[in-house]
Order: structure tokens, then C-alpha cells, then sequence
């Protein structure tokens, strides 16, 4: 009775408050509608007051979405091609144009960028090597790629936060002639090492072999050296002491060469008996 | 309107405690829970002063002890090392502490816990997968250098987050996010370093630098998110090349090689032939020591005969004279021809006395009487033969 009052009151009090309040979290962004028309668009986080069924609102993610696209490919300045991937950061600016333009559908705006960047992706890269493409700085790049896209991203409600380049890659093809010439280089860079490595373990060697020869030669000069000016000391004491008497020297010096010389039994002498030493072999006297 | 004015942050107890920084007292925060209550019900706990009968009265009890109940759900426990993120009405209200903690219950505040202490890990170019190794992933770990060659990088970023509030509200996915953003910016690092650069020496300084360009961008999204260390699990030539990268390690190690045998080559010849020089020159002194020696031996015999010889050199030279004369002829086998005054041939068979006296081993003197046979002075020629064999056999 009362009581069903009451609680119906306080059902029906719970209910019109619930209508007429919606929150925005600090992640949303929402828009009001008034029978279909935009009548405001900028909502703090928080709790805000509507009409219940004349109002209604509509929320969309105001934080950093990201637009992963595909791996694509791009011809460069010198006709090459390079296959890219990239990604998009961004998120919504106008929310009211956001929600005309791509009925504040995600996809749908993904899709829209997609298109954006590819386009400003083309005109950049077509002015650019690939070697400019991948070691020049990527700031320029970006830098580019956001002022190109930024008009038409507007039109979307859309700010473009960055655009990242992931990968600049070489198509499958033109990734195997690299890796056969760096499989060349290498093999010329291990050249290289075996050929300074002979270069230099043969002069070692010929520097031994010279030290050796050097070393042998010095030697035999020394040893002749020695051998000679003992010769010089020995004649000089013969010399010395055989001129004190030549004749006697000779007689004596004879005398040893002759036992020296005949001393062999087979050696054999002819002799006739009228020498001195056979004096008195045929006559006594 | 909200309903919560930034300038309400005064009125509410809680952010007073907050500053405090201390563990909640929890008789405080029964007392500010009240107020809270009060201020919200307008004095609903004064209900049952109401005399509008005893059923009225249950009925305002029950709402009460139901609204207590829910109030008593707002209590919530922050774990150390993580960070509440408080809403109210979807809109950021504080960033509460580790500790017991009230918000007002669900639908009017919520509260979101953020891990900021635990370091995480993503990983680019390979995935652990907690056993057997790291896979590679190539579409990830395969990027190129300056020098137009192709490298491949595996890293492992490590991250926390640093400001729950940007961590909760700015990136859809932040982790994603932090994935992409690294595979950009170590390609963007890579792309301007040469590839001998990146495989050897230039390693930290990569890193570091990807580290920074991680940062910087992760910053302008306003992430929350604080990069703790990005390392570089791997940074090797492509699997396709990476046979003629060892050999060209081996040919630095092959170089080292033939150095060293060269050493080896030398180190060895050199000292030998210091040793033979040695011998040679040792050699050398010894035959001049010896010759010397020899020298002063032989003159100082001479000098001692001569000066024996001058005191009487006839019968000393007669002495030498025999004395040698025997010794050579007593040694050799003599053969002695008389052939004093004639002009004859005399065949002697040199070789056959020879044998006979090595084979008789005797000195004798072979005694050849003196030949007065054939007197051929003139002619050997013709009949030399016939007349030579016969005087042989008689020689005999």
C-alpha cells in the first residue's frame, strides 16, 4: 500500500534521474543529439545532464587508435620497389565532423586513412632512394607524411598523432642478389685475411732464412778469420827459428818427409846401390 | 554541469588523507565514509525521526542497512607496487596509494589498479616461448643497414609503467603500441648504421640509442609507459649468409695461424744456425790453438837438434841420414838395380812384386843382379817383344 508507494516513487524518481544523467569517461568523447540534430559536442569527463527521449547521446573513443595497415609496396625514385609497413596513430579531433564524415565508425575510418596515407606514402617515397628511404633521417619522413595527410585527415575530424614507417623491406627477389653479394663480400673480406696472413708468414720465413744465411756467413768469415791468422802466427815461429840455420833445415825437414812419404809396406823403391847409404855395400871400403 | 566540480576536490576528506601519505586510519575512514553518506542522502540516517508509522519506519531501516552495505562495498585494497586509478562518473578523480582505500561504490566512481612496479617484457624479432631457445621471427628481426645489407635483430624491451593515469586513459592498447613503436625505431636506428657496426662494436650504443627513440615517442603519446632497458638479445647476418660470415672468422683465425707457424718456422732455424755459427767459429779457434801449438812443438824440437848438430854436425847429419835411409827402406820393399854405366832395358813387374811381397808380407830386398843381357842400345822397337819376354823369364 504505502510501502508500494513509496517503492514505486523511488523506482519511478531512479528511473527519470538515470534518463536525464550520462557520463563521459575520460577516454570518450560523446555528442548530443536533439531529435537528431548536433546541439554540442564538448563534454568534459564526467557527469552530464539530457532530456530524456527529445536527447540522445552518442560516445566514440577519444584515445590514441592506431591504423595498423597492411604491408604495401612502393615504387622509388629509382623504380625500385620497396615493400612497406606502417602504422598510423591517431585520434579523433572534431568529433562532430568525425561523426558525419565516417559515422563515427572505426573501420570505416581506418579504411579512409588507409587511403590518406598510401597516397602520401606514394608521392613521398617516389622522391626518394631506397637508401634515402632507410638511413636518411625518418623524422623528415614523418614529418612529411603528417603535413601531407593532415588537410584530408581534418576533413575527417581525424588528428593524425604520427605516422611510423615499421619496415622498409626489399622484395623477396631483390633480398636474395643482396644476400649473394654480401655472401661475396664476405668471402672477399675472408680472402683478404688468408692472403695478409701468407704475405706475412712468409716473410717471416724468408726473414729467418736471411738471418740464417747472415748468421752461417759471418761465421765462416770468422772461422777464416781465426784459421788464417793462426796460420800467419805458425809460419812466423817455423820462419823464426828454421832461419837460424837453412841448410841443416832442409836436410832435417827432408829427412822427416822421407819417413813420412815410404812408410806403407806395399809401397816399393827402386833404388840404385851407388847412393850414399849403400857406400859400403859393394866394397868395404 | 558535473557533478563533481574540480573545486569539490577540497570538500572530499580523501584528499586531505592523501597528501598525508601515511597507512589510513581506519576510524578516520569510517568518519569520512559517513559524511560522504550524509552528504549524499541529505540526512537519510535522520529518516527514522519521521512518525509516519512503524512500517514506513522498517522500511526506512532496511534502505538504510542497504545503503550502508553499499557504501561498505567501496572499500578496496591497493597492493604495493600498484597504483588505483579513481573515476567518478567516467571522469579522473585520483590516483590512490598503496593501502586500504574508499571510493564511492560502483555507479559512481570506479577504480582501475595499474601494476607499476613489475617490469615487463615484450619481445621483437623472436619469441621465447618459455623453452627450447628463441624462435626467430623474421618479419620482425630482418631489417636493413646503410649499406644496403641485411641484418638480423632480436630485442627484448623492458618496461613499467610510470603514470597510471596516462598508462589507463591515453593508448587503446599500449603494449601493442609499444611494440610498433619499437619496431620502428630500431629499424629507423639501424637503417643509419653500417652492418659491421651493428654485429660488433656499436652494440650498446644502439641500443641506447633505441632505447631513447622508444622513449621519445612513447612520450608523445603520452603513454605512461617508462622504458627500463631495451636489450639486444642477438644482432647476427641473416640465416642465408651466415656460412660465408664464419668463414671470413675462420680466415681471421687462419691468418693468425700462418703468422704463428711462420714464428714457429723462424724461431726454430734461427737458433740452429746460431749453433752451427758457434761450432764453426769454436772450430776455427781450435785449429789456430792447434796449429800454433803444433808450430812451437816442432821448432822447439829443431832448435834443441841444432843446437846438438852445431857441436858435431858431421857425425849428427851422417846419424839423421842413416837412420831415416833405414827407416824408409826398411818400411817399403826396395828393389835395387845396378845398372851403373849401361843404357839397358830393364823390365821390372812392378805390380807382380808388389803382390808377392804384400802376399809374403817380407821386406826383402829383391836383389836383381845386374843384367848384362841384351844390349839392344839403340831399337827397342821391333824386336823388343820376343827379346823383352825372354830377358823377363831370366830376370827371374
Amino acid at each position: 500500500m504505502g510501502q508500494n508507494k513509496i517503492l514505486i516513487a523511488v523506482g519511478a524518481l531512479f528511473f527519470i534521474v538515470s534518463s536525464c544523467v550520462f557520463t563521459v569517461s575520460e577516454t570518450e568523447r560523446a555528442i548530443k543529439f536533439r531529435l537528431g540534430e548536433v546541439i554540442s559536442t564538448d563534454f568534459e569527463p564526467g557527469l552530464h545532464f539530457k532530456m530524456p527521449f527529445i536527447n540522445n547521446v552518442k560516445k566514440f573513443d577519444s584515445r590514441i587508435l592506431t591504423m595498423d595497415s597492411k604491408p604495401e609496396r612502393f615504387l622509388t625514385s629509382e623504380k625500385k620497389n620497396v615493400i612497406v609497413d606502417s602504422f598510423v596513430k591517431w585520434k579523433i579531433a572534431d568529433v562532430k565532423t568525425y561523426y558525419t564524415s565516417v559515422a563515427g565508425d572505426t573501420r570505416q575510418a581506418n579504411i579512409r586513412l588507409d587511403q590518406i596515407i598510401k597516397d602520401a606514402f606514394r608521392s613521398e617515397f617516389s622522391k626518394r632512394t631506397i637508401k634515402q628511404l632507410v638511413s636518411s633521417d625518418r623524422n623528415v619522413i614523418r614529418t612529411a607524411l603528417i603535413t601531407l595527410s593532415t588537410p584530408i585527415a581534418v576533413k575527417l575530424g581525424i588528428e593524425i598523432v604520427d605516422v611510423q614507417v615499421k619496415r622498409i623491406d626489399l622484395p623477396n627477389e631483390v633480398s636474395s642478389s643482396v644476400y649473394r653479394r654480401m655472401e661475396a663480400e664476405r668471402e672477399r673480406v675472408a680472402r683478404e685475411f688468408r692472403s695478409q696472413g701468407k704475405e706475412a708468414a712468409e716473410r717471416i720465413r724468408a726473414d729467418a732464412d736471411k738471418q740464417r744465411q747472415i748468421i752461417m756467413a759471418n761465421a765462416f768469415r770468422d772461422a777464416e778469420k781465426l784459421r788464417g791468422s793462426g796460420d800467419a802466427i805458425a809460419a812466423d815461429i817455423y820462419a823464426k827459428s828454421y832461419g837460424k840455420d837453412i841448410e841443416f833445415y832442409t836436410f832435417y825437414r827432408s829427412m822427416i818427409a822421407y819417413r813420412q812419404t815410404f812408410r806403407q809396406p806395399g809401397d816399393m823403391l827402386v833404388v840404385e846401390p851407388d847412393s850414399d847409404f849403400f857406400k859400403y855395400f859393394k866394397k868395404q871400403k | 554541469m558535473s557533478w563533481n566540480e574540480p573545486g569539490g576536490d577540497k570538500k572530499d576528506p580523501w584528499s586531505g588523507r592523501k597528501d598525508e601519505n601515511g597507512p589510513p586510519d581506519l576510524d578516520e575512514v569510517i568518519r569520512s565514509f559517513q559524511e560522504k553518506l550524509g552528504g549524499i542522502f541529505g540526512g537519510g540516517s535522520g529518516g527514522g525521526n519521521n512518525a509516519e508509522g512503524g512500517s514506513l519506519k522498517s522500511l526506512g531501516f532496511l534502505a538504510a542497512g542497504a545503503a550502508v552495505l553499499w557504501g561498505l562495498s567501496g572499500f578496496y585494497i591497493v597492493d604495493e607496487g600498484t597504483r588505483g586509478v579513481e573515476t567518478r562518473f567516467g571522469a579522473y578523480s585520483a590516483t590512490t596509494q598503496p593501502g586500504l582505500n574508499w571510493r564511492f561504490p560502483s555507479p559512481i566512481d570506479k577504480v582501475e589498479i595499474v601494476d607499476v612496479q613489475n617490469v615487463q617484457v615484450i619481445e621483437v624479432g623472436y619469441r621465447s616461448g618459455g623453452r627450447q631457445g628463441a624462435g626467430s621471427v623474421p618479419r620482425e628481426a630482418l631489417m636493413l643497414t646503410k649499406d644496403e645489407n641485411i641484418v638480423d635483430v632480436r630485442l627484448a624491451v623492458q618496461y613499467q609503467v610510470k603514470d597510471a593515469k596516462n598508462y589507463v586513459f591515453n593508448l587503446l592498447n599500449p603494449t601493442a603500441t609499444l611494440k610498433q613503436v619499437t619496431e620502428s625505431a630500431e629499424r629507423g636506428v639501424i637503417g643509419h648504421s653500417d652492418m659491421d657496426f651493428v654485429l660488433t662494436e656499436g652494440r650498446s650504443e644502439i641500443v641506447a640509442e633505441i632505447q631513447a627513440e622508444i622513449q621519445k615517442v612513447m612520450d608523445t603519446y603520452e603513454s605512461g609507459i617508462l622504458i627500463t632497458t631495451v636489450n639486444l638479445q642477438d644482432a647476427q647476418p641473416p640465416e642465408q649468409v651466415q656460412g660465408a660470415f664464419e668463414d671470413a672468422i675462420k680466415a681471421r683465425e687462419d691468418e693468425q695461424r700462418y703468422i704463428n707457424e711462420a714464428e714457429a718456422y723462424s724461431n726454430e732455424v734461427v737458433p740452429v744456425a746460431r749453433g752451427a755459427a758457434s761450432r764453426k767459429t769454436q772450430e776455427a779457434e781450435a785449429y789456430k790453438e792447434s796449429i800454433i801449438a803444433k808450430a812451437t812443438g816442432d821448432v822447439s824440437r829443431f832448435s834443441q837438434l841444432l843446437t846438438e848438430y852445431k857441436k858435431a854436425p858431421e857425425v849428427t847429419r851422417q846419424r839423421m841420414y842413416l837412420e831415416s835411409m833405414e827407416n824408409v827402406l826398411s818400411n817399403t820393399s826396395t828393389v835395387m838395380v845396378d845398372v851403373k854405366g849401361s843404357n839397358n832395358m830393364l823390365y821390372l813387374p812392378l805390380d807382380k812384386l808388389g803382390n808377392r811381397t804384400a802376399n809374403a808380407g817380407t821386406n826383402n830386398v829383391a836383389n836383381v843382379p845386374r843384367s848384362n843381357v841384351a844390349p839392344q842400345k839403340t831399337s827397342i822397337n821391333n824386336s823388343s817383344r820376343t827379346s823383352n819376354r825372354g830377358r823377363t823369364v831370366r830376370g827371374r
